[in-house]
């Protein structure tokens, strides 16, 4: 009779082992891969099997860094890049903005793997030698992890609409432009892999949680290069 | 039991009374003793910071800084007028634009008991000290804002 009552009893005990045991696994919010965001396009493979699935990808752009070097796609081959849009005078969200991306440089800014880009909205006020005064005050050492960069207004616009970057002209946005303050995360493929929404610490967390995962990603897709 | 003094019956009555009276008695505050440290997290903190720590060399603290107390009587001007040109706050050099303190989605201006009340707030936190004549008033402010023009 005994040992009945045992195995009835022994089931659910099991089960909650189980579930317990789930708990100190890997956990729901750290996703194993990120998503690949954008429109995406299938095609019909000529050969015939299954279709291709076509990612939007970031287009091609060129832009000056704070100490007058080009940054290309193929620049920044096999790179990961976190990009956000902001102006030197930007008296609204940018103070805010780049304190907290300088966080996440304070914790990954010396991955080889990895570029941190700030574009200017405002090329014609944010001169090369305004972009690398900012960078000095802002705090990041003349290292190449940072850039702080500038292009032709329309190749800026554009390139923050790939980047899913609200920015444009605004006479009654303070500053001059308005923007929001959108970190999006790209592979080396250049496909975003995330966006974060700067502005909410919890979003920032979560980006500084997702950033090793893709990290990763790259170094195995690169031959742990 | 005995019978009800009628001290007791005072009691008996005015207990009630007086908690629902005591209940009642927060809304007949408003909330501006708070205005200083609102005003301050609505139109200050996404450049000075949470805890006005400011950000690197681009933005000045408002904590313990010794800006505030060399430039007590211009604060309400600088709020009102904001800053351009550089300036050295606890020994380092800043150089960004201020824009005046307005209401983004009114696009007002501060009022002179707003002015004041962020004035108080900053002057008695994170390691600032009210002027030798105590907290500001309005008066007071309106007479500074007079001396840049303002009102």
């Amino acid at each position: 009779m005994l040992p009945s009552i045992f195995r009835l009893s022994a089931l659910p005990l099991a089960a909650l082992l189980l579930s317990l045991a789930s708990c100190g696994g890997p956990s729901a919010d750290q996703p194993t891969t990120l998503p690949i965001l954008g429109e995406r396009d299938v095609r019909e493979n000529p050969k015939g099997g299954p279709a291709d699935t076509i990612y939007a990808t970031v287009p091609a752009f060129r832009l000056h860094d704070q100490n007058g070097h080009l940054v290309t796609n193929q620049s920044l081959t096999g790179q990961v890049y976190i990009t956000d849009f902001f102006f030197a005078t930007c008296p609204g969200i940018c103070p805010k903005m780049q304190g907290e991306l300088l966080k996440v440089y304070k914790q990954y800014g010396q991955n080889p793997g990895l570029t941190f880009m700030s574009h200017t909205i405002d090329p014609e006020h944010d001169s090369l030698p305004v972009l690398r005064d900012y960078a000095r005050r802002l705090g990041v050492r003349n290292d190449n992890h940072w850039r702080f960069v500038t292009a032709s207004k329309d190749s800026i616009f554009g390139l923050a609409k790939a980047y899913f970057t609200a920015a444009m002209p605004d006479k009654a946005a303070p500053g001059g432009f308005a923007h929001n303050g959108t970190f999006a995360l790209v592979d080396d493929q250049g496909h975003v892999r995330g966006l974060y929404d700067s502005l909410n610490p919890k979003e920032v967390a979560r980006l500084q949680t997702e950033l090793p995962v893709l990290l990763a990603e790259v170094k195995q897709r690169r031959g742990g290069k | 039991m005995a019978a009800p003094t009628p001290l007791r019956l005072l009691i008996r009555w005015l207990a009630p009374t007086l908690a629902v009276g005591l209940l009642l008695l927060p809304g007949c505050f408003t909330n501006k003793g708070h205005q200083g440290e609102r005003l301050y997290g609505q139109h200050c903190a996404s450049c000075h910071g949470e805890q006005g720590e400011g950000l690197g060399q681009l933005i000045p603290p408002l904590a313990k800084s010794d800006y505030l107390a060399q430039h007590a009587g211009s604060l309400a001007c600088i709020v009102r007028q904001g800053l351009r040109g550089p300036i050295v706050v606890n020994g380092v050099s800043y150089n960004q634009v201020m824009l005046g303190v307005q209401d983004t989605a009114t696009h007002r201006h501060l009022s002179p008991a707003q002015i004041t009340n962020l004035l108080n707030f900053l002057e008695s936190h994170w390691g600032n000290h009210p002027g030798p004549a105590g907290p500001r008033t309005i008066a007071g402010t309106e007479t500074e804002l007079a001396a840049c023009g303002e009102r």
